[in-house]
């Protein structure tokens, strides 16, 4: 899944990409276990192909698309992206796909559509977690229409020039890079546009402690964690400094206007 | 009536305590061979940190479960080893500690300050921390001595709080990705350890 480097600005951090062994081995996909590990060790059983996105809700054109269809919707490009977990570690994975607002253009939003929603797969065959009550599935996210249509928020389908592995949200996932990570939707069932604010998982879970925006700020701490600094994963051993985290993780150049006037602490 | 007493002399066999100081190294040996090994994940240094609390705890839960187990089997001689479980917990929580403060904070004492003081789940680990290090430091005979036994006794009944504040510690970090399997596992164990402790007591009393 080779792709050309993107020119949208900003999209291609000249920062050293992090380990394909760690970015593909250490990672949060609750709906195949709570450890960092466990998703590596069993998303081997999800199902891939066939594949299918429903985009519906406030929208001209609802589609159905199957996941080749949507691979040849855009053109594919990669893009080097820094990503912040909310837990306070950080990598930089090179990501394949094309920006969200590709798609979105095509199904034409209506003009009351404010925000999107996404769904992802809950499947009690395939992921084990999901017998689980730890949240309340599907897994869900949201964004503000205009975040979404914002050309850095990409629909990836690839990483490091491959076909996403299942643990990293094959076959269709999200990546905002200036949101910590838990906002990047993993494999991507459904596509809603709505007027009101999508009820998100981890909001729902803990509404003080993840809130509908999460953009990347080390100003506003976690109630339980600093966000101040980071661990940049792979970088210099174990007695490495850790990183200061940057604003909007480092693209408030790109992204800063969209959130002008906002009181980022209020609207954490 | 006259209990029969189970003969269990190989606890009294001088290879038993450098058999056990080995056991509980091996937790330790592991993380380090791991480390040196590069096979700890792609965050080694959060795997220490979390390794060595996880070590603390079960060791913790290991030195709860002598005088249960003392009494239930009827084993005095396991009263020996209780004082060095309880002094590999103090160990395995002085790493924790340290890992803490080496490798999330780069040991700048003004971060590591901040973080006692803005996050709970840090203050209430560093309130067993200290409890536990009370605890070594009157670990020897001559403590008992100078405190006088009674006064001893009521001191070390603080690690009845070590647990309380350990598990509570785990628990609030646990919540904060609502991750909460292990910590009602060993939340379990602990209560009933500490559980056994008052009925026991009560079971005497009620003897008197």
């Amino acid at each position: 899944l080779a792709a050309p480097p993107s020119v949208v600005p900003g999209a291609t951090t000249p920062e050293q990409p992090t380990a394909y062994q760690d970015a593909s081995s250490y990672n949060n996909f609750y709906e195949f276990g709570t450890d960092k590990a466990d998703p590596a060790r069993h998303a081997h059983t999800l199902k891939t192909r066939p594949w299918t996105v429903m985009v519906e809700g406030l929208v001209q054109k609802p589609g159905r698309y199957g996941i080749e269809e949507l691979l040849k919707l855009g053109a594919l490009e990669e893009r080097i992206y820094r990503l912040r977990c909310v837990e306070g570690w950080s990598m930089v994975i090179p990501w394949v796909g094309y920006s969200l607002a590709t798609l979105l253009h095509r199904v034409q939003p209506l003009g009351s559509a404010k925000y999107v929603e996404f769904v992802t797969l809950a499947d009690k065959a395939t992921m084990p977690m999901v017998n689980s009550r730890i949240l309340d599935w599907p897994y869900t996210e949201g964004l503000r229409l205009d975040e979404a249509m914002h050309p850095l928020t990409l629909l990836a389908f690839g990483m490091y020039g491959e076909v996403l592995p299942n643990q990293n949200g094959a076959p269709v996932r999200l990546v905002v890079p200036w949101k910590y990570g838990f906002k990047s939707a993993k494999s991507i069932v459904t596509i809603r546009l709505t007027e009101q604010v999508p009820a998100t998982a981890w909001n729902k879970a803990a509404r003080h402690e993840y809130g509908f925006y999460s953009n990347v700020n080390p100003e506003v701490p976690h109630p339980r964690w600093s966000q101040a600094t980071e661990r940049r994963i792979g970088e210099g051993g174990l007695f490495a400094k850790k990183r200061k985290t940057l604003l909007f993780n480092g693209y408030e150049a790109q992204v800063g206007q969209l959130y002008t006037g906002m009181d980022l602490k209020k609207w954490y | 009536m006259v209990l029969s007493r189970p003969s269990r002399s190989w606890l009294l066999h001088p290879l038993v305590k450098p058999l056990l100081w080995g056991l509980l190294l091996a937790p330790l040996c592991w993380l380090v061979y791991g480390t040196t090994t590069n096979t700890l994940g792609a965050n080694p240094a959060e795997a220490l940190i979390r390794a060595l609390g996880d070590w603390t705890l079960r060791l913790l839960c290991l030195a709860l479960a002598i005088t249960p187990l003392r009494v239930l089997t009827r084993t005095p001689a396991l009263a020996r080893f209780r004082r060095l479980v309880g002094l590999f917990v103090f160990f395995y929580a002085v790493l924790h500690a340290l890992a803490y403060a080496v490798f999330d904070m780069g040991l700048e004492a003004a971060d590591i300050a901040d973080d006692v003081r803005t996050r709970p789940f840090i203050l209430v680990g560093v309130l067993a921390w200290v409890l536990l290090a009370l605890l070594a430091a009157t670990s020897f005979q001559q403590a008992i001595r100078w405190l006088g036994a009674g006064r001893w006794q009521m001191l070390h009944r603080a690690v009845y709080a070590v647990a309380g504040l350990s598990i509570l510690h785990f628990f609030w970090m646990r919540s904060g990705k609502n991750n909460f399997a292990e910590v009602i596992l060993y939340g379990s164990v602990l209560l009933i350890l500490l559980g056994w402790r008052g009925w026991h007591y009560w079971q005497q009393r009620r003897r008197l």
